[in-house]
C-alpha cells in the first residue's frame, strides 16, 4: 500500500490562510481520490509560511475493477433499439448476455471499468485541486495564468511503496512536478530530494523548517513563558496572535527585550495594542503591578549574535511606534482635562449616517432616551445624561483614530481625566457592551441606561430608514445590536415597555434630522407615546388635535404605524434565538408571544421559563393534551353550531360526578391562577394549571361531550370552554406543537 | 545572495547603490517624473507601462508629496515632501524575492544577522482604480518595503502580471545608516568638505511647505484647478486618434494622464486644507479613478500599450 507526500511551495502564504488552507488541502484531496475509488488510512496536512502538505498513507495501489450490468430491451427488440443500447453501454453484440426477465427475454450488458494505478488518480485529482483551490483571495504572476494564494514555485508529489519512491508526474502551468524543496529561506535554500513524509519532515527540521504549526506554537509559547518567569514575569496568553506568530516562520526564535522606561506610564492597553497590531509582539507583564514591562518577538532564524541586533532593531521600530502613542496619550489628555467639548463639537462634524444625521445628533438622541430609561433602571436621570454625552467624545481622540479597538477603554481614562464621576466614565467603556453573546453584560445602572439607549437609537434609527438585516446581510450589526438589548434587559431583570422607547426614539430620529426647535411639542408628543404606547389610531387622533401642525408633525402623521411592531418582531425573534441556545423550545415563546405584555422581555421569560418547566412534568404534558382536546371538540362543535359556548357551565346538569369534580378544580383553579398571574407567578399559576389535568383526565375518560341529550352537550361544550379560557390565560397553548 | 556588504555612508549612497544593483539586473534607470505625485506607482513608468502585454524593466527614485504628512520638519519619521525608489517589471520575473533581497545585501543589510519576513500586505489604490496582492516586508520588525504583484490597473486586468517594489527611502536608509531623526541623516559623504545632512537641504522646506499646505493654499484656486484638470484631461481624450495634421495615429494617453496625475495632487492638497468633508472625499476620489482608469483605456489604445493595427483589444 503506497503513502503519498505532496507539498505544494509557493512565496509566503498569508499567517492567517494556512490552517484553513491546509484543511481544504485534505479534504478536497482525500475526497477526490475516495471519489475515485482510491481510500486510504490516514490523511495528515501541514503549513508553514512557504508550504502546504499533505500526507496520505495507506492508499490503495489502483482502483478497483468496476463491473456494471445494464438490463437492455428484450431479444426481439426491433433492430435500431438493439443498435442504440449496443452504443449506450459501449460494448459489442456477442458481449451480451441473454437473461429471463417478467418482459421476456432481455439482453444485458456486462460493462467493466477497469481499475486505474493510483499515479494516474491522484495526478488527476491534485491537478483539479490545484486549479480550484478555495483561496479567500488569489492572485496570477508573471505571464501564467494559474491563480494562487501568492506565486506557487514547485510541486513535490511522490508516492512511496517498500519498492522505492515514485514521482507522480503532472504540469500545471509550467510547473512540473518532482521530489525536491527547499529548507529554511536563509538557513538552508539549497533544494533536496524527499523520499516519502518521514524523510520529509526529518529533512525539513535539519533544513530550519519545523512543519507542524502546533509544534511551532509551542515551542514560541514554551520559550516565552519560560524567559518571562525567569525574568520575575508572565506572559499576557493571545490564542489569535500566537497562531499568527507560528504563521510568519519557520524557525522559531524568541527574543525579550525591553520597554523604554519613558513609555511605561502609558495605559498597559495602550501598550498591548499597539505592540501586538503593529509589530505582533507579545506583551510581558509584572504580577505584581499588573504593568506591562518588556516585550516578546519572534524571529524566523538564529543568528551569531543570539538575536541582538534583531532586538536591538525591534526595540527601536516599537520605540518609534510607542512615541506616536505617547504623543497621542498626552494630546488626548489635554483635551480631556479641558472637559472634552472639543471632541464633543467635533461629533458635530462627524457624519454617522448620511440619512441619520451626525455623531453629535446621534449622541444628542441617546442621551434624551438615557434619560427617560434611568428611572426604569434605577439610574440617576441627569448623571445618566451625561454619561451619553460624554460616552462617545474619544471618537475624536487621537489614539482611538489609531486604535479604534480601544474606543470606550480610552473614553474611561479621557473621562477620569476630565473629573466625571466614576459612574460616567464607566459607562464611557460600558455601554458597548454587551458585544456578543459571551460578553459581560454591564451591570452598573448608569451605564445599562447609556448603553440601552446606544443600541436602541441604533435599531429604531435603522428601521425608520428601512434598512434592516437582511439574510446574511447585517451591515451595521443590528441583530447584535438588539441581542444586547434582550442580553441588557434579561440579566438585569429589568421590567421595561420596549414598544413606547422605539416609539419615542423612532419620533427623535424623524424629527432631528430637520432640527426642530419646537421643543415643548415634542416633549408633549412623547409623552403621549409614554400615555398611548404604540404609534397607532390612538396617537393619530392626539396628532390631530395639534393645530398648525409644523411640517415634522406631518411627517410623523405620515409615519407608518406598523414600525415598532415590526422591530417588537425582530426583537421577538432574537430571542428565539437567544432561548432556544439556552434550551428554551420556540413554540414555548410562541405561546407566550401571543400574551399580553409581549414587549416586556423579562416577563415574557419569566412566563417561557415557568410553561418550559411545567411542560417537562408528566402533570403538564397530559394538561396540553387534554387542553387540545378540548379545544378541538369545542372548535368543531363551535363550527358545527354556529355558536360559541361560553355561557359558563352549571353545575346541575352534570350526570357524572366526572363533570363535577371537573367544574369544582375549575371553579378552584380559577382565582388561583389569577392571582398568580397578577402576582407575576407564573410557576404558581403554571402549577394551578397542571393540577386540572387529572380532573380533566377523569372527564374525557368517564363522559361523551357530545351527548344525545342537548342540554347535557351544551353544558359540557361550556364546561370544555371554561377549560380553555382556563388555560389560555397563561399561554397561547394553541401554540405549541406535538 | 547574503554576502556582507560595507555599511553605506549616507542616503544618497543607499540610492545610488539601488541604482548600481537595479541596473546590473537589467532594469532601464529611469529619472523621476517631473510632476508632483503622491507616491512612486505615478509615474507613468509604473502606471501606464503595467497595463497591455509589452514587457517592461524599470527602476527610479521618484519624489513623493503628502501634503497631509507635513509636521514643519519637526518628527523623526514623517514628512509632506520624501523619495520612493521604485521597481517595476513586467512580467514578474519567478525570483523576484530572490532579486529583491539581494537589493537589500546591496546596501548593506547583512541576512546572516537580520530577521527578514514578507508579511501580508494587499495594496489598493482608490484614486488608480489597481489593486494587488503581495506583503510589506518586515526588518527587524520594521517596514521596509512593499511589494506587490499587479493584478488590476486602471479597471484593466494586468496580463502579464507586474511585480513592484517600493523602497520607503527616509525610512529605511534612516535604518541602515543608524539614524534615528530624519533631519540629522547624513544627505552625502559626512567626510565631504561640505557635509550636508538631510535637515540641511530639507529642514526649511518642510517648514515652508507644512505652513502652505495647511493653513495658505488658496483652496478657490485649487478648486479650480482642480476641476480645469478634469476637464483637460478629458478633452484630450474625447480627440480623434488620428491626428489631422501629421495623418499619423496619435493616441494621447500620456497628456492625458498629466492632467490626472495633477488632479490627483490637487485633491490631496484640498485633503490637508481640511476642506474635503467625509462624503465629498468619496466623490472626490471616485472623480479622479474615472480619469484615470480613462486614461488606461487610452493606453492600451497606443503601441507600448500593446496596441496593434487591426486587433481588437480586451
Amino acid at each position: 500500500m503506497p503513502d503519498l507526500l505532496i507539498e505544494l511551495f509557493s512565496e509566503e502564504i498569508p499567517a492567517r490562510m494556512q490552517a484553513r488552507a491546509a484543511q481544504d488541502l485534505k479534504a478536497r484531496m482525500t475526497d477526490g481520490l475516495v471519489e475515485a475509488g482510491l481510500t486510504y488510512a490516514g490523511a495528515a496536512a501541514f503549513h508553514t509560511p512557504r508550504r502546504l502538505a499533505l500526507a496520505v498513507d495507506g492508499l490503495l495501489d489502483a482502483s478497483p475493477t468496476l463491473r456494471e450490468e445494464r438490463k437492455g430491451p428484450r431479444v426481439d427488440a426491433p433492430e435500431k433499439a438493439i443498435e442504440g443500447f449496443l452504443r449506450g453501454a459501449g460494448v459489442a453484440r456477442e458481449d451480451l448476455k441473454v437473461q429471463d426477465d417478467k418482459k421476456g427475454q432481455v439482453y444485458v450488458a456486462v460493462i467493466e471499468k477497469a481499475g486505474r494505478p493510483a499515479a494516474e488518480i491522484v495526478a488527476e485529482v491534485l491537478t483539479s485541486v490545484i486549479r480550484n483551490f478555495p483561496w479567500p483571495k488569489s492572485m496570477r504572476w508573471g505571464a501564467g495564468s494559474l491563480k494562487w494564494v501568492r506565486p506557487l514555485h514547485s510541486i513535490v508529489c511522490v508516492l512511496t511503496t517498500e519498492a522505492g519512491a515514485e514521482v507522480v508526474p503532472l504540469n500545471i502551468d509550467g510547473i512540473a512536478s518532482g521530489d525536491r524543496t527547499a529548507g529554511h529561506r536563509f538557513h538552508a535554500p539549497d533544494r533536496f530530494t524527499v523520499t516519502g513524509f518521514e524523510d520529509y519532515a526529518a529533512k525539513l527540521k535539519r533544513a530550519h523548517v519545523v512543519l507542524d504549526a502546533q509544534e511551532r506554537a509551542d515551542h514560541i509559547w514554551q520559550d516565552a513563558t519560560n524567559m518571562a518567569f525567569a525574568a520575575g514575569l508572565e506572559v499576557v496568553e493571545d490564542k489569535g496572535l500566537l497562531a499568527e506568530v507560528s504563521g510568519l516562520v519557520e524557525w522559531p526564535v524568541v527574543l525579550m527585550g525591553d520597554i523604554g522606561a519613558e513609555f511605561l506610564g502609558l495605559p498597559p492597553e495602550v501598550l498591548q495594542t499597539s505592540m501586538k497590531e503593529h509589530q505582533k509582539f507579545f506583551s510581558v507583564r509584572n504580577p505584581k503591578t499588573g504593568r506591562i514591562e518588556k516585550f516578546i518577538t519572534v524571529a524566523n532564524r538564529e543568528t551569531r549574535d543570539n538575536g541582538a541586533t534583531i532586538l536591538a532593531g525591534n526595540q527601536k521600530v516599537l520605540a518609534a511606534r510607542l512615541s506616536d502613542a505617547r504623543f497621542f496619550w498626552e494630546n488626548d489628555q489635554r483635551v480631556a482635562k479641558a472637559g472634552m467639548g472639543e471632541w464633543q463639537d467635533s461629533l458635530n462634524n462627524v457624519t454617522f449616517h448620511n440619512q441619520l444625521g451626525s455623531q453629535g445628533e446621534r449622541i444628542d438622541r441617546i442621551a434624551a432616551l438615557a434619560r427617560e430609561i434611568a428611572p426604569m433602571v434605577g439610574a440617576d436621570a441627569a448623571l445618566a445624561e451625561q454619561a451619553a454625552r460624554v460616552a462617545k467624545a474619544d471618537l475624536s481622540s487621537e489614539m482611538v483614530y489609531e486604535f479604534p479597538e480601544l474606543q470606550g477603554l480610552m473614553g474611561r481614562y479621557y473621562a477620569q481625566a476630565a473629573g466625571f464621576p466614576d459612574e460616567v466614565a464607566a459607562a464611557a467603556q460600558e455601554h458597548y457592551s454587551p458585544l456578543g453573546p459571551s460578553d459581560d453584560v454591564p451591570s452598573a445602572p448608569v451605564s445599562v441606561a447609556v448603553a440601552l439607549a446606544d443600541k436602541i437609537d441604533l435599531l429604531t434609527g435603522f428601521w425608520s430608514i428601512d434598512e434592516k438585516p437582511t439574510g446574511s446581510k447585517d451591515p451595521f450589526a443590528l441583530r447584535r445590536a438588539a441581542l444586547g438589548v434582550i442580553r441588557l434587559v434579561l440579566n438585569n431583570n429589568l421590567r421595561l415597555r420596549l414598544d413606547r422607547l422605539f416609539d419615542a426614539q423612532i419620533l427623535r430620529h424623524r424629527i432631528n434630522p430637520d432640527g426642530t426647535s419646537d421643543r415643548a411639542l415634542l416633549d408633549e408628543l412623547l409623552q403621549k407615546v409614554a400615555d398611548h404606547g404604540v404609534i397607532g389610531a390612538a396617537f393619530r387622533s392626539v396628532l390631530d388635535q395639534v393645530e398648525n401642525k409644523p411640517a415634522w408633525v406631518e411627517k410623523i402623521t405620515a409615519h407608518k404605524p406598523d414600525l415598532s411592531d415590526d422591530l417588537l418582531a425582530f426583537f421577538h425573534d432574537r430571542l428565539k434565538v437567544y432561548l432556544r441556545d439556552e434550551g428554551l423550545r420556540h413554540d414555548v415563546i410562541d405561546a407566550c408571544l401571543a400574551m399580553p405584555g409581549a414587549d416586556d422581555l423579562s416577563l415574557l421569560v419569566k412566563r417561557a421559563q415557568a410553561l418550559g418547566s411545567v411542560l417537562a412534568t408528566e402533570d403538564g404534558e397530559n394538561l396540553v393534551q387534554g387542553f387540545k382536546r378540548a379545544n378541538n371538540i369545542l372548535a368543531q362543535a363551535e363550527e358545527k353550531d354556529g355558536v360559541s359556548y361560553e355561557f359558563g357551565a352549571d353545575p346541575k346538569f352534570a350526570e357524572d360526578a366526572s363533570e363535577t369534580a371537573l367544574f369544582n378544580a375549575l371553579t378552584a383553579a380559577k382565582p388561583q391562577i389569577d392571582a398568580a398571574i397578577e402576582a407575576e407567578d407564573f410557576n404558581a399559576a403554571m402549577e394551578a394549571l397542571a393540577a386540572l389535568r387529572a380532573p380533566i383526565d377523569a372527564f374525557f375518560t368517564a363522559v361523551q361531550v357530545n351527548s344525545d341529550n342537548q342540554v347535557v352537550r351544551r353544558n359540557r361544550l361550556n364546561l370544555l370552554h371554561t377549560i380553555r379560557e382556563t388555560c389560555l390565560k397563561v399561554a397561547d397553548l394553541t401554540k405549541l406543537e406535538g | 545572495m547574503a554576502q556582507t556588504t560595507d555599511t553605506p555612508r549616507s542616503f544618497q549612497e543607499i540610492i545610488l547603490r539601488l541604482q548600481a544593483y537595479w541596473a546590473s539586473k537589467g532594469c532601464a534607470i529611469m529619472q523621476p517624473y517631473d510632476m508632483e505625485v503622491g507616491a512612486g506607482t505615478f509615474h507613468p513608468a509604473t502606471t501606464l507601462r503595467s497595463l497591455g502585454s509589452k514587457p517592461w524593466a524599470a527602476a527610479y527614485v521618484q519624489p513623493s508629496r503628502r501634503p497631509t504628512d507635513g509636521r514643519y520638519g519637526e518628527n523623526p519619521n514623517r514628512l509632506q515632501h520624501y523619495y520612493q525608489y521604485q521597481v517595476l517589471i513586467k512580467p514578474s520575473p519567478p525570483d523576484l524575492q530572490d532579486l529583491y533581497l539581494g537589493s537589500l545585501a546591496a546596501i548593506g543589510i547583512d541576512m546572516e544577522m537580520h530577521d527578514i519576513r514578507f508579511v501580508e500586505d494587499d495594496w489598493e489604490s482608490p484614486t488608480l482604480g489597481a489593486w494587488g496582492l503581495g506583503w510589506e516586508v518586515w526588518c527587524d520588525g520594521m517596514e521596509v518595503s512593499q511589494f506587490t504583484y499587479f493584478q488590476q490597473v486602471g479597471g484593466h486586468d494586468c496580463h502579464p502580471v507586474s511585480g513592484e517594489l517600493t523602497y520607503g527611502l527616509e525610512r529605511l536608509a534612516m535604518y541602515v545608516l543608524g539614524v534615528d531623526h530624519v533631519m540629522d541623516m547624513p544627505f552625502n559623504d559626512p567626510q565631504a568638505p561640505i557635509a550636508l545632512s538631510y535637515g540641511d537641504v530639507f529642514r526649511q522646506t518642510e517648514q515652508e511647505y507644512s505652513r502652505w499646505n495647511f493653513d495658505v493654499a488658496n483652496t478657490e484656486v485649487l478648486l479650480k484647478h482642480f476641476e480645469e484638470a478634469e476637464a483637460e484631461c478629458e478633452a484630450i481624450l474625447a480627440q480623434a486618434h488620428d491626428d489631422p495634421k501629421t495623418g499619423k495615429r496619435i493616441v494621447m494617453a500620456h497628456p492625458a494622464y498629466d492632467q490626472c496625475i495633477k488632479a490627483s495632487h490637487l485633491f490631496n492638497l484640498l485633503d490637508a486644507r481640511g476642506v474635503i468633508s467625509v462624503t465629498e472625499r468619496q466623490a472626490y476620489i471616485g472623480r479622479v479613478r474615472a480619469l484615470a482608469k480613462k486614461c488606461a483605456d487610452a493606453f492600451v489604445q497606443t503601441d507600448a500599450g500593446g496596441w496593434v493595427a487591426g486587433e481588437v483589444t480586451a
